[in-house]
């Protein structure tokens, strides 16, 4: 059957007939969840231990809503970061049922909820308290890769020129929230610690691909590091962690590329 | 106790504050506090753009730029500042393209430009294209660049350091009495202990406090906190009844489905399938001003024709238009039904309804971002920029694209003038136990051996502001808001606090955030009840008309426990006038 092309200079009708799922009748789906939380408290209890919360939720809740009724309404000691609750921040990645994510991109309904939903903080940073860690090493690694426009040249008056396929080249990973699920979804990174990690090298990608930047050199040599870029095994979990949809992996091997053509 | 010493203190990492940091920074000895990591400031959630009548694309110029904002504004607007945003706006934008900001380009590789509702050519005759944008991440991309920038500036961070208060000193100064600013008192979450910032110069640019309600496109952390330290420190804060409600929000959610939804070509149903813009404005239906839209979806849920299992909210449809387009101009609007809702907007409509988005009030600033104290007198070393601040641009409704301007003309306005000022000011001393403030405040909500859940009262507020405080007020509304806000913050006196550590007690700073909610809360429907007419963001259901006669002037409330005000004791509500440069009052059409 050929498919229907939509008419769109044609007024939409003024009206429709909706389906009752739509239109509204039946009831939101509700469901009982136990929420597994991996709970470090240093000033009580010198060991991480596992608490289980068993909570009903609704419809099209997240993991995020778990946690805050979890919080709100029964134990306020577990603690998370989080703002937006959009997935925009950066705020909230974290091991859900072993796999880096942000928890109010999440949905409940879309993990198996007749097992416990295990929240863990994600690896290879020092956990502070619950699921939050100390992300000091993580911006440290940024910083390094002096994560911003260099131009010596004379600014104009108004803006520099770029053109639009310049600026294509570098837009995916313009899309980086800095949450560091990409680097402490990384194998290597969790063996050593000094390793930039994939979100600093997205970062520097940003710039190295950057037409109006001058620095790329310099860039490529600080990655071109013993904890630099060689260290990356291709093990794509950082792709498959990154909320953005950013193609993490293929950053650094453009990166890896850039550094052979370019470097002396 | 740890005493720290800086010329200038920005408190809030947003775009306000980084801006103002990368003025300030290289002028003066800066240090920035943030509660949050500065990359997690909501700034980074705004999608749409920010104008300037750059002419990249098409004939404008600032002029035009003004006029559109003080009539978005509904002549609320002070127009000097409204002139000097417009004018300013063009280098704003040209700063940010040298600090590296990847704007999207022109075939000719400048700047593009692109639509925005109510900026227009010559006085209102045509749309124009003065949005400069980078996809549909434009705050994203500010908030990373002005990060960016301040790594590169070396700018010194205090992250998850909470500002709780703020130190001024009366002195005297010919025989009067005049206050100054001496600093700041923050709490750093990771070890729960107090800091004191002594300062010569302190800008506030905490944002915005959309948490007041319950439906709103704000972040958690967004709960006014520069508003309320300010306000209990006797500075009054300007137009809070004005606030702004997106028409279409995810449903239940209030996550930000873009004004270009409408723009290209989606449409609002009630459960009855019916377009129901087609009643309310016949000429332009969907495409009404946001408010006109907020308020039509709005009545429609009242009147029963609401959509889904509890017949709260009503439909975006765009099934009438054709996939390709739908990826090409929505991209971000489809991803969030899809995650958030699992709706396939493709052969589904999106389940919409107004959500709290833009606070256009706060604390009262001049040109130069100095904080007001009365009508006439500043307070001295002090400053305020961002959705904290009312200069006023926004008047009673803000424009869309004109806050991400705002943040960038007047904080870099506020870096430069209260670096300048620490030049030639010196520190004031420090008040006597400049904490004792801070510590009791905290003691009060630690120590409290209630059985209330800050969790349950902040519900209940956020439920009342939604019920009668939202794009319908009546005087009775309003009143219910009142005894409901009261009745809270008595059970407030009551709450308890679990966690009983020092490390990132998250627990105690949702108590203590709450406790100024309530406060705002207050002022909101103080100001709401005394505003006896209909204008911008505010509508009175029982005076639905604009009243420049009785109306045209600020909002000023000023907390005062002997005010006596029959509705809102403790509330002392006072005028300022607007101000008028060449733009006459006329009626807000489009
Ligand atoms: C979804 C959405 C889309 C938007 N789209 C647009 C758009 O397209 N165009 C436009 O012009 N505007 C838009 N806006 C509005 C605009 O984004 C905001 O008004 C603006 O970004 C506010 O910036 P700010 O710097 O004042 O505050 P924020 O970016 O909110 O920053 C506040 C800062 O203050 C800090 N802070 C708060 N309290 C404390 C405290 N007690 N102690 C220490 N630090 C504190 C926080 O850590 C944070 O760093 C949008 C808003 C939303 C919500
Ligand atoms: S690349 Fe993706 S996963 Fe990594 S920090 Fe950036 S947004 Fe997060
Ligand atoms: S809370 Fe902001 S990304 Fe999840």
């Amino acid at each position: 059957m050929p498919t229907e092309t939509k008419d769109e200079s044609a007024e939409p009708a003024s009206k429709v007939e909706l389906p009752d799922s739509v239109a509204g009748s039946g009831e939101i789906p509700s469901f009982d969840i136990t929420l597994r939380v991996r709970r470090y408290l240093p000033e009580f209890y010198d060991e991480a231990y596992w608490d289980d919360f068993q909570v009903t939720m609704y419809g099209t809740d997240r993991v995020l809503d778990a946690l805050h009724k979890v919080k709100w309404e029964m134990d306020g000691s577990v603690s998370f970061r989080r703002s937006c609750a959009h997935g925009v921040c950066g705020s909230d990645a974290m091991r859900i049922n072993g796999h880096n994510r942000l928890a109010c991109k999440v949905l409940l309904k879309d993990l198996n909820t007749s097992k416990p939903i295990t929240v863990e903080p994600i690896k290879g940073l020092p956990v502070e308290k619950d699921l939050i860690v100390d992300m000091e090493p993580f911006f440290q690694s940024y910083r390094e890769i002096m994560p911003f426009l260099m131009n010596e040249s004379a600014p104009p008056s108004k803006e520099r020129l770029q053109s639009a396929e310049e600026r294509e080249r570098f837009d995916d990973t313009t899309k980086c929230i800095l949450c560091a699920a990409c680097t402490s979804s990384c194998p290597v990174f969790w063996t050593d610690g000094q390793y930039f990690g994939p979100a600093a090298i997205v970062n520097a990608h940003r710039f190295i691909f950057d037409s109006r930047d001058d620095a790329g050199d310099m860039r490529l040599e600080v990655l071109n590091d013993k904890e630099g870029v060689w260290r990356c095994r291709t093990t794509f979990n950082c792709t498959d962690a990154c909320p953005r949809g950013i193609q993490v992996t293929k950053a650094i091997s453009e990166v890896k590329q850039a550094i052979l053509s370019r470097k002396v | 106790m740890q005493v720290h010493k800086y010329d200038v203190v920005i408190v809030g990492a947003g775009g306000a504050g980084m801006r103002a940091a990368i003025e300030s920074g290289q002028r003066a000895r800066t240090a920035v506090l943030t509660k949050l990591y500065p990359t997690r400031s909501h700034t980074g959630a705004a999608q749409g753009g920010m104008c300037a009548a750059l002419a990249n694309v098409e004939e404008d110029n600032w002029e035009w730029h003004t006029f559109d904002t003080i009539k978005g504004g509904d002549y609320l607007v002070d127009q000097d500042a409204a002139e000097v945003m417009a004018k300013e706006a063009i280098d704003a934008v040209l700063d940010l393209e040298k600090m590296g900001l990847p704007f999207n380009r022109t075939p000719e590789g400048r700047i593009d430009q692109r639509r925005f509702g109510g900026h227009t050519r010559d006085h209102g005759k045509a749309p124009v294209r003065r949005s400069c944008y980078a996809a549909d991440r434009t705050g994203h991309m500010i908030l990373q660049t002005l990060y960016q920038n301040c790594v590169k500036h070396n700018v010194e961070f205090y992250n998850e350091f909470y500002v709780l208060d703020l130190l001024m000193v009366d002195e005297e100064v010919d025989g009067e009495l005049n206050r100054r600013v001496a600093g700041v008192v923050a709490y750093d979450l990771a070890s729960g202990e107090l800091h004191v910032f002594q300062a010569k110069s302190v800008v506030f640019a905490t944002g915005g406090s959309g948490k007041v309600f319950k439906t709103t496109s704000n972040a958690h952390t967004l709960t006014g906190d520069g508003m309320g330290i300010a306000y209990r420190r006797g500075i009054p804060l300007e137009d809070m009844e004005f606030f702004q409600f997106h028409p279409t929000g995810l449903a239940g959610l209030g996550i930000l489905l873009s004004e270009a939804a409408r723009g290209e070509g989606g449409i609002l149903r009630n459960a009855d399938g019916e377009r129901f813009m087609e009643r309310y404005a016949p000429t332009i239906k969907d495409l009404a001003p946001r408010d006109i839209v907020a308020r039509s979806m709005a009545n429609e849920v009242r009147e029963g024709r609401g959509a889904g299992p509890n017949k709260d909210y009503v439909l975006l449809d765009l099934t009438h238009l054709e996939p390709e387009h739908i990826d090409a101009k929505l991209p971000d609007i489809t991803e969030f039904a899809r995650t958030y809702l699992g709706v396939e907007p493709y052969n589904e409509p999106v389940p919409v309804f107004p959500t709290a988005h833009y606070n256009m009030g706060g604390i009262p600033t001049n040109i130069s971002a100095e904080v007001l104290q009365t009508n006439e007198s500043t307070i001295p070393g002090l400053y305020a920029a961002g959705e904290v601040a009312c200069v006023s641009v926004h008047g009673s409704n803000r424009l869309g694209t004109n806050s991400l301007l705002d943040i960038n003309v007047f904080g870099k306005r506020a870096g430069i003038a209260a670096a300048e000022y620490s030049q030639t000011a010196e520190f004031v001393d420090l008040p006597e136990d400049p904490e004792s403030y801070t510590a009791t405040l905290l003691d009060a909500v630690r120590g409290s051996e209630g059985t209330e859940r800050v969790g349950a009262i902040r519900k209940e507020l956020q439920e009342t502001m939604d019920t009668n405080v939202q794009v319908f007020r009546t005087a009775d509304t309003l009143k219910k808001a009142v005894g409901d806000i009261d009745a809270l913050k008595e059970r407030y006196m009551r709450i308890t606090v679990q966690d009983k550590g020092k490390r990132y007690n998250l627990d105690l700073l949702e108590a203590v955030e709450l406790g100024i909610l309530l406060d705002l809360a207050r002022v909101t429907t103080a100001a709401a009840l005394h505003r006896k007419e209909s204008r911008g963001g505010h509508y009175r259901e029982d005076f639905p008309d604009r009243d420049d006669e009785n109306f045209m002037e600020h909002s000023m409330a000023y907390l005062d426990p002997a005010a006596t005000e029959a509705d809102v004791p403790g509330i002392r509500l006072a005028t300022k006038p607007v101000e008028f440069t060449r733009y006459k009052p006329m009626e807000r059409k489009y």
